[in-house]
């Protein structure tokens, strides 16, 4: 559809556009010539009238002949030879209308008063043409660059959303092996702890799973999971592993997205505990004041100790997780100071899923 | 007296990873476990002790790596290395043929593992330092060396490691004005260290870049480093060229 004739207020503005035309056009038909203001005006309105729509074909023209792909040469035969068919056919119409008009009697003579103005209303539809063909062309490449813009920011979406869905389904494969050697180990030991360690375990999956679906989840969902997490962790270190937790009670209905915390967690186990001989302490706080979250996550390590595995990954998976759903309310601080480290988070405290 | 049993060691940090190991030991009464190890140090001074003939080795382990305790003990005893996962450790032992146990270790593989290792017993497994490089993930370089004075095994940071120099087969790594000797060539040293922080100005040196305070001219075509200590070391020509664009580089 043509651009220009859908909505109703840009077509207004292309017909208001062409008034200041046609009157410089009656003012050029009426100067030299015999032919009288008043009667330059009542043969070139009805004109312009016409013409205005004629130029709109030159749309077509130009979707037809896209200004890129174009040789300069192919451009100016086409829309030359175009102008001057157009501008002929218009200047034999402003004739015979001039002839119909010089019928009435009070406009006599109007058909010979224009005869010497025709080259310059050819002219002047030659011109107008291709003023329109040029118009066209900045409007298609306005369009287009709009569209470019649209579909990068359409993708730049796709990409981040697919992204975050991928840092979201991260179980730890290490994790999961490692468990299900325990539970091997646990079968002739104590059959029973086995049982209850497969249960948590395939309670734990259940609960990663069904959480790749949701954007955000109450505070105490994500708790019962890494309740789950520890419990199955415990049974790997024993006494290796301490864990204390301060959560205030009414912070627990806040909502975070899903296993935003579990990888912290996970890395606070295995850097604080698998890499230390006697083990230590992993704690987590959450606090709720001011309108903001914020959660504390903090394992003791042994500092001469050097990790298999970089934890730079996984924090920087939680920091762009946290800027995506809160960009710039949301903090982040990772401190590590003698053998304590520390990551402290804070995002707005909300209740309720916002719905887009 | 009966026939001799072969000497086993059990090393992982994980009391339920050792209690399966001993379980599937038990039916072989040809094994004897001699010790049980909770983490690397432990096993480079029970290895020492009771010299086994077989070790199962954890690969991730606090401190110490399986791959650390291997390069620490040699290679006299057959080794058997237990991971739960690890890409990079897997690759590893595939390429060099180095048996391997995956946790949940099953008993058909366990017994698989025990007889190849008892038809390979005395046979050589490559340097460990071999191994180690190969376990390594792509682009990462070693974040510190471990050396063993007797039974004593020390860690240091390669942020603390001043400089190394090449004495026949050892390197001397010399850190907070202590020298540690290491039995390792100084090349194999060079490839695990990061070339942005450390490099080989010498036939025999390598260098930290952040202990360098100044070169001066040192008769023809030779240079010496002179380090934050005061430790003067030769630079070569072509050493001096290493150093020259990795400082242009840092600017």
């Amino acid at each position: 559809m043509h651009p220009f004739l859908t909505p109703i207020n840009r077509f207004g503005l292309y017909l208001l556009a062409w008034s200041p035309l046609a009157a410089i056009l009656t003012y050029l038909m009426a100067g030299p010539g015999k032919l009288g203001w008043f009667r330059s005006a009542i043969l070139i309105i009805p004109l312009c009238l016409v013409y205005q729509f004629v130029c709109l074909s030159a749309w077509y023209s130009c979707k037809a002949a896209p200004i890129q792909r174009s040789t300069l040469l192919r451009l100016a035969l086409t829309h030359v030879t175009a102008a001057a068919i157009i501008s002929f056919l218009w200047v034999e119409a402003a004739r015979l209308l001039a002839y119909v008009l010089s019928r009435l009697p009070s406009l006599q003579g109007l058909d010979e008063q224009f005869a010497p103005q025709v080259p310059v209303l050819f002219g002047a539809g030659f011109l107008l043409y291709l003023l329109s063909v040029a118009f066209h062309y900045l409007i298609l490449a306005l369009e287009e660059s709009r569209e470019a813009q649209s579909r990068a920011l359409e993708t730049s979406i796709l990409a981040r959303e697919a992204e975050l869905k991928a840092l979201k389904a991260q179980v730890n494969p290490h994790f999961l092996f490692n468990s299900l050697n325990s539970i091997s180990a646990l079968t002739s030991v104590d059959p029973a702890k086995a049982r209850k360690m497969c249960i948590l375990l395939a309670e734990f999956l259940r609960m990663t799973l069904g959480l790749g679906e949701k954007t955000s989840i109450p505070l105490s969902e994500e708790l019962s999971l890494l309740h789950h997490y520890l419990a199955i962790e415990a049974v790997r270190f024993g006494s290796r592993l301490q864990f204390k937790e301060e959560i205030q009670e009414h912070a627990k209905n806040f909502l975070l997205p899903p296993l935003l915390l579990q990888p912290l967690v996970e890395n606070a186990v295995n850097h604080g505990i698998a890499h230390s001989m006697e083990g230590g302490v992993v704690r987590l706080a959450v606090h709720c004041h001011g309108g903001r979250l914020s959660v504390g996550i903090e394992n003791t390590f042994d500092p001469e100790s050097t990790p298999f595995r970089k934890r730079g990954l996984g924090l920087a998976n939680v920091r762009r997780r946290l800027e995506a759903r809160y960009p710039n309310e949301s903090t982040m601080n990772v401190t590590s100071e003698d053998d304590r480290f520390r990551v402290e988070l804070s995002w707005p405290a909300e209740l309720e899923e916002v719905k887009a | 007296m009966p026939e001799k049993k072969i000497g086993a060691l059990i090393v992982d940090d994980e009391e339920l990873a050792r209690h399966v190991l001993r379980e599937l030991l038990a039916s072989h009464p040809e094994i004897q476990v001699l010790a049980e190890c909770a983490n690397g140090f432990e096993a480079v001074k029970a290895v020492a002790e009771h010299k086994p003939e077989l070790i199962f080795l954890d690969v991730q382990m606090p401190k110490l790596t399986g791959f650390d305790v291997l390069e620490l003990i040699g290679t006299d005893a057959a080794v058997i290395f237990v991971t739960a996962y690890d890409q990079y450790a897997m690759r590893a032992f595939d390429v060099h043929a180095v048996d391997y146990l995956l946790k949940p270790v099953g008993r058909e593989r366990f017994e698989a593992a025990l007889a190849r290792a008892k038809t390979h017993m005395g046979g050589k497994i490559p340097p460990a330092q071999e191994l180690a490089a190969a376990a390594r993930a792509p682009q990462q370089h070693l974040e510190r060396v471990v050396v063993k004075d007797g039974t004593r095994v020390t860690l240091i940071p390669v942020s603390k490691l001043d400089y190394a120099e090449s004495q026949d087969d050892y390197v001397a790594l010399a850190t907070q004005g202590k020298k540690h000797l290491k039995q390792q060539t100084i090349a194999s040293l060079e490839a695990g260290l990061d070339p942005a922080l450390f490099v080989r100005i010498h036939r025999s040196y390598i260098v930290n870049l952040e202990r360098v305070v100044r070169i001066e001219p040192y008769g023809k075509d030779s240079r010496l480093a002179i380090l934050t200590d005061g430790t003067r070391l030769p630079v070569s020509r072509a050493g001096y060229a290493r150093l020259k664009s990795l400082l242009d580089e840092r600017g």
